[in-house]
């Protein structure tokens, strides 16, 4: 059933709602004290990979509705502009969503929004946060974890299919991200990103979406069958990851694929120049390892991102 | 005076981006001044080109103190100004949530580190803010409380009000926190306007100036501030709040003095003209801060007010 989560009157003749869809079990009368996951996506407005998933989810579930236990509450779209306007952050307001929860219900619009959304997810047994990197970079799989939260989260983590767990140290400014202000209050959150953003990778959304049944499995929202989950690789130590920061600003052309098993002092790509057909620069491999940040965003500038090597001796190749 | 590039990053297509400096005195570095972080703060820019025109003027007359640095940076991001976008051109990021900087990190990130680098440690810091909503304020110059700032520093400006403010974990990454990490007296400067030039608000910002600048002993001017300054917490302010969105016509000026009940903006409907909604003022006071783009959302806090004393 569709549901309006919070909403708020535009200027001219229009209304931002956030909507959810709520499925049960088929019959289910009180639902009270099942256990349930939510789906969320969209607070980034440009990361679309999590639509997909959304999409694909229901669509599984509704096939063998017969074996489904618990809630599962999908959000699409938490910044309905933002995704109607390709804009990444919220428009008009140029605020960056994931840095203004958990809101408040008594500020202005923004928070007002964001305090809405939290009041609705907290409390579920497990929440999915699904993002798309970001228009320039490519990513494997992945969940991020804050360190605060990683005995809670690690072991939920696993059970999510992905190709890699990343545990990354605390952040005072990352305290007003969504999946924050709601791990600090107890509702586990995963961070899921992958792939790359105004773009579907359809393999990694299928990888996910079994994920995710596997998950609710766990969770004991789900009694089908689900497909055994791969074993991730997991980087606690910052060390683990090399970044390649370009040297100049031009093109940037990879000469390997993202995923590559890389040796040291490898060629990745190079930095060119258009206007003169010149080579500015050749990236290589600073470190041996997996390849799994790659820049999709061509255009550089000096200091752009064009890549993330994680170490040879935390990678698992399949 | 010495003018010289701080920051520079070669561009693809369009000219490098630089970010310029101007120098006065020399000696000890005692203040540094910065102007516009995003691409619509023209305000701020203006302000500090008076700034610099001012202390030429001072620099020839011999005013400028010996054993003093001043160092005025008008913009640490002209490519964004030039394309109109408030962030970064590219990846749309803040400069002005990036320090203190990584310069091995992202474009936005290195830029901080360069200017941070040339900034860290001057005793006085004083940078050109706004505030993310648009509107216009009373002159004020802030200073966060659980730094390394006090009342008396901020009051050495002589204008009429100093707000305290308490951080907030997304305030750790301005320059202004970053700046009081590193034991630089910090202070944001708010003028009256952001995207368009006030030469009022300017002309007031840049005599502030002078008479902080007077006040620490580093210039010689007969400074002449407020002989009453009110000090206020951030939480002091009443916001009033739109329940409707529409135009937003505004009956009230920031700096008008209010009595509880006066009518202070309306909200009209965009289709039929008719009021939606009238604002009323819930307390005596001063308009301290008012919405003024042609049109609002509903909950937001369009107007803050700030009490009698």
């Amino acid at each position: 059933m569709v549901e309006i989560v919070t909403s708020v009157g535009l200027p001219i003749d229009e209304k931002l709602m956030i909507k959810k869809n709520r499925i049960v079990p088929e019959g289910a009368g009180d639902v009270s004290g099942m256990k349930r996951i939510s789906v969320v996506t969209g607070i980034h407005g440009d990361e679309l990979e999590g639509q997909y998933v959304c999409y694909e989810l229901q669509k599984r579930i509704e096939k063998e509705k017969d074996k489904l236990t618990g809630i599962v509450d999908v959000y699409p779209a938490m910044n309905p502009l933002g995704i109607d306007s390709i804009t990444r952050g919220i428009p008009a307001f140029d605020l960056d969503m994931n840095r203004l929860f958990p809101g408040n219900i008594d500020g202005n619009m923004t928070e007002y929004l964001a305090a809405g959304i939290i009041e609705d997810v907290a409390g579920s047994d497990c929440v999915v946060d699904i993002h798309a990197s970001n228009i320039y970079l490519t990513e494997i799989p992945q969940i991020r974890i804050n360190e605060l939260h990683e005995d809670a989260l690690v072991p939920l983590a696993k059970a999510a299919n992905v190709d890699f767990i990343w545990v990354h140290g605390a952040s005072t400014v990352l305290e007003a991200t969504f999946a924050h202000s709601l791990n600090s209050i107890g509702t586990p959150v995963l961070v899921v990103e992958m792939g790359v953003g105004m773009r579907l990778t359809k393999e990694y959304g299928d990888q996910l979406v079994d994920g995710i049944f596997n998950l609710m499995k766990e969770l004991g929202i789900w009694s089908g069958e689900v497909t055994k989950v791969k074993t991730p690789m997991i980087s606690k130590d910052p060390d683990d990851v090399s970044y390649l920061n370009a040297t100049a600003s031009g093109l940037f052309v990879p000469e390997v694929k993202h995923g590559a098993r890389l040796k040291e002092g490898e060629l990745i790509g190079r930095i060119v120049d258009p206007l003169c057909g010149r080579v500015l620069d050749e990236v290589k491999a600073p470190q041996g390892g997996m390849l799994f940040t790659i820049r999709d965003y061509p255009i550089v500038d000096e200091g752009s991102l064009m890549g993330r090597i994680l170490k040879e001796e935390v990678c698992i190749y399949e | 005076m010495n003018k010289k590039i701080v920051y520079e990053i070669k561009g693809m297509y369009r000219d490098d981006f630089r970010v310029t400096g101007y120098e006065f005195g020399e000696g000890e570095k005692s203040v540094c001044i910065v102007g516009n972080s995003r691409g619509n703060e023209v305000q701020q820019l203006y302000c500090c080109s008076q700034l610099v025109k001012k202390l030429k003027q001072l620099e020839e007359e011999g005013r400028i103190k010996s054993g003093h640095k001043i160092l005025i940076i008008p913009s640490m991001n002209p490519y964004s100004v030039n394309i109109q976008k408030r962030f970064w051109s590219t990846d749309n990021t803040d400069i002005n949530r990036m320090f203190p900087g990584y310069d091995l990190g992202e474009t936005t990130q290195r830029i901080a580190d360069g200017v941070f680098k040339e900034i860290q440690d001057y005793k006085y810091g004083i940078q050109f803010a706004s505030f993310y909503n648009p509107g216009d304020f009373v002159p004020h110059v802030r200073y966060m409380k659980e730094g390394f700032t006090t009342k008396e520093d901020a009051e050495k400006f002589g204008m009429k009000y100093v707000v305290e403010r308490k951080v907030r974990p997304y305030d750790t990454a301005t320059l202004n926190y970053n700046w009081q990490v590193w034991e630089t007296v910090a202070f944001s400067l708010y003028t009256n306007t952001t995207d368009r030039i006030s030469t009022t608000g300017a002309g007031q910002a840049v005599l502030s100036v002078m008479n902080f600048l007077a006040n620490n002993g580093i210039i010689k001017y007969g400074a002449i501030g407020e002989k009453k300054i009110r000090t206020v917490d951030d939480s002091d302010f009443i916001s009033v709040r739109t329940a409707k969105s529409g135009f937003f016509e505004a009956l009230v000026k920031a700096g008008d003095k209010v009595e509880a009940g006066k009518p202070l903006a309306n909200i009209i409907n965009p289709y039929e003209g008719d009021i939606l909604e009238t604002l009323f003022s819930p307390i005596d006071g001063t308009i301290f801060f008012i919405h003024n783009a042609p049109l609002t959302y509903a909950n937001t806090a369009v107007i803050k007010i700030l009490g009698e004393e």
